[in-house]
């Protein structure tokens, strides 16, 4: 932060979970570079005021935003486990530690029950600060969980995607939470109950490849990366330079595989207007 | 034939043994004992290198250039086949073959990840990188199974799904994600073999089933050796550590319950008898067919569910921690 200091530590969120969205006092936009206080970003959703770039929010945020501040969380008791105790540069067991300690959350992916105007949703959404919003088993088993709790109670269902695909460290294990997580798609879809997928910055690997590319409804934020290689690893495959916007929202829209791109402020009324139409399949 | 790094004392064998042959032919001295000698010799050294095989070596072998691809097996498999083309939607891709068969008087639809038996070859098929026409074709394939209540096989060999421009433009992620998702439901038996290289979505592509195998020498992982090294490693020097880390064979797979079975490999690989591992995998797919056809559609479907829905390794907090 060069010469600002932080005149006070710990400037934190209404909430007790620590968020992905700027802390301190001043933030500086990635893309324009504007500076703005972090308080002027939050009454914008963390949205650059000057350029309407989003800011990387974390799950909490988002339910802050869309619920409003009032949601239950579910399922918070799972936690992922070094099973293959695999051991890269670092171990497994202690990259999991630091990012709980860093992030104070337990893994890249919370689930929240709430409210829109009195329709219920079912929000798991990703942080990418824990591991680069990595899927492993816990994501996988949150998502399942979710799902068995959507067709209990019949509530629409919405994942909020933000990550680098499937956690290697847990080898197969994440690879067939792929699987999974579509097979259980699969009977959410069956059973006439709406799934939303929302794909935000960045959205690549296994998580597109399942989840993510299977709503009902795909939306996502403006400019999110979105794909299934890293623009990295196809530059290195092709060995020439990736096209302006190849992989951003705005291109996937183009290719016909997102439905709409809305901005954060537009959210909670845009899934306001979804679960209204939903709500009313049932009526004669 | 190609000898792997590890096969180094088998190539020296063998060459004396082709030698004593090669003067057997030409003279009249009786070599049979030398030559019986030096057979079981060579038998009992494979016996010991393939039971020591460390998960790189799996990882070569699953690669080896003379192993056995989709399209060998399914002529020897079926009596009959007949290849079907494309997606219907945009074109045909190279790195997936397939079509309908009979496998013992059961009409089947096979299919699989084709790579290529030479250079050329090698690049008409993409090296087994599937666009997502592939997995699109593939798709269509099973969506004509279900209509005909054919049993669905799948054969898995590739290195990973193509990560090109047009592949994104087209959409990889959503053809994956589709097959995930419609494969989960599919009224009809899926059965899946991984025949060589299990790497990550392109390989799971179409490889959600009710049964799935993985061949002796073959893995099966997120990401291959290779990518983890470069990523994880930040070098790509790192492969074996890597291939160890990942816990990708087969032994691993079938102890972890992420797969149903391993079909034995004949001694010193697929690709030491080709004809064998046909067979041996014929009789497999027989076998799973006649007790897969038994279950009831909706049965069938909840049990694959089910069996996903397992798959996972986790802890649950105590309230309070």
């Amino acid at each position: 932060m060069g010469w600002f200091n932080r005149l006070k530590d710990g400037i934190q969120t209404a909430t007790k979970f620590k968020k992905e969205a700027p802390d301190g006092l001043w933030h500086k936009c990635p893309k324009c570079a504007a500076t703005h206080t972090v308080k002027e970003l939050k009454e914008n959703v963390f949205i650059c005021p000057k350029c309407d770039y989003h800011i990387r929010i974390g799950s909490h945020d988002y339910f802050d935003i869309i619920f409003e501040g009032k949601y239950t969380e579910l399922f918070s008791n799972l936690v992922s486990k070094d099973f293959l105790d695999f051991k890269d540069l670092k171990q497994y067991k202690d990259r999991l530690e630091a990012s709980k300690k860093k992030t104070g959350l337990k893994d890249s992916m919370s689930v929240a029950h709430g409210k829109i105007n009195k329709k219920s949703l079912v929000i798991a959404a990703m942080d990418f600060s824990f591991i680069g919003g990595s899927m492993g088993s816990v994501v996988g088993e949150k998502i399942t969980r979710s799902i068995n709790y959507c067709r209990e109670h019949r509530i629409p269902f919405m994942i909020i995607s933000k990550s680098g695909g499937a956690r290697m460290m847990e080898s197969a294990f994440s690879l067939m939470q792929m699987a999974k997580t579509s097979a259980k798609l699969s009977q959410l879809a069956k059973e006439g109950i709406p799934y939303f997928s929302f794909l935000t910055d960045p959205t690549t690997g296994g998580v597109t490849a399942s989840y993510a590319m299977l709503g009902d409804i795909n939306f996502a934020e403006p400019e999110a990366l979105i794909g299934f290689a890293g623009p990295r690893v196809i530059k290195e495959t092709i060995k020439r330079d990736l096209p302006e916007g190849f992989q951003r929202s705005e291109f996937l829209l183009d290719q016909g595989f997102l439905d709409f791109i809305v901005d954060r402020r537009n959210l909670r009324e845009r899934l306001d207007d979804l679960l209204t139409i939903f709500s009313l399949s049932d009526a004669d | 034939m190609v000898f792997l790094e590890f096969e180094k004392p088998l190539e020296k064998l063998t060459e004396q043994l082709q030698k004593i042959i090669q003067i057997s032919e030409e003279g009249d001295i009786d070599v049979s004992d030398k030559i019986q000698e030096l057979e079981n010799k060579i038998k009992s050294k494979k016996k010991e290198i393939y039971t020591n095989l460390n998960g790189w070596q799996k990882v070569q072998l699953s690669r080896h250039p003379e192993r056995p691809y989709t399209l060998y097996y399914i002529n020897q498999i079926c009596k009959k086949f007949v290849e079907l083309h494309g997606d219907r939607k945009f074109g045909d891709d190279k790195a997936i073959v397939g079509g309908i068969g009979t496998i013992n008087g059961q009409s089947v639809v096979i299919m699989g990840h084709q790579k290529g038996l030479n250079t050329k070859l090698r690049q008409y098929r993409n090296f087994g990188m599937a666009n997502p026409e592939g997995y699109r074709k593939a798709l269509r394939l099973m969506k004509m199974a279900e209509r005909f209540n054919y049993p669905v096989i799948c054969l898995i060999d590739t290195p990973g799904a193509y990560p090109g421009i047009e592949a994104e433009e087209r959409g990889q992620a959503e053809a994956i994600a589709r097959n995930l998702m419609e494969m989960a439901q599919l009224k009809v038996p899926i059965l899946c073999y991984i025949i060589g290289e299990g790497a990550s979505g392109g390989a799971l592509g179409i490889g959600l089933g009710d049964k799935v195998c993985m061949l002796e020498y073959t893995w099966y992982s997120v990401i291959s050796p290779e990518s983890c090294s470069s990523i994880l490693w930040r070098s790509w020097d790192h492969k074996e550590e890597a291939a160890e880390a990942l816990k990708l064979t087969s032994e691993h797979m079938l102890e972890f319950g992420l797969i149903d079975e391993i079909v034995k490999e004949p001694l010193g690989g697929a690709h030491n008898d080709p004809e064998k591992m046909s067979k041996v995998l014929k009789a497999h797919i027989k076998k799973e067919i006649t007790a897969l056809k038994q279950i009831p559609t909706d049965e069938l479907i909840d049990k694959r569910i089910a069996k996903y829905e397992k798959m996972g390794q986790f802890d649950l907090l105590v309230e309070g921690e």
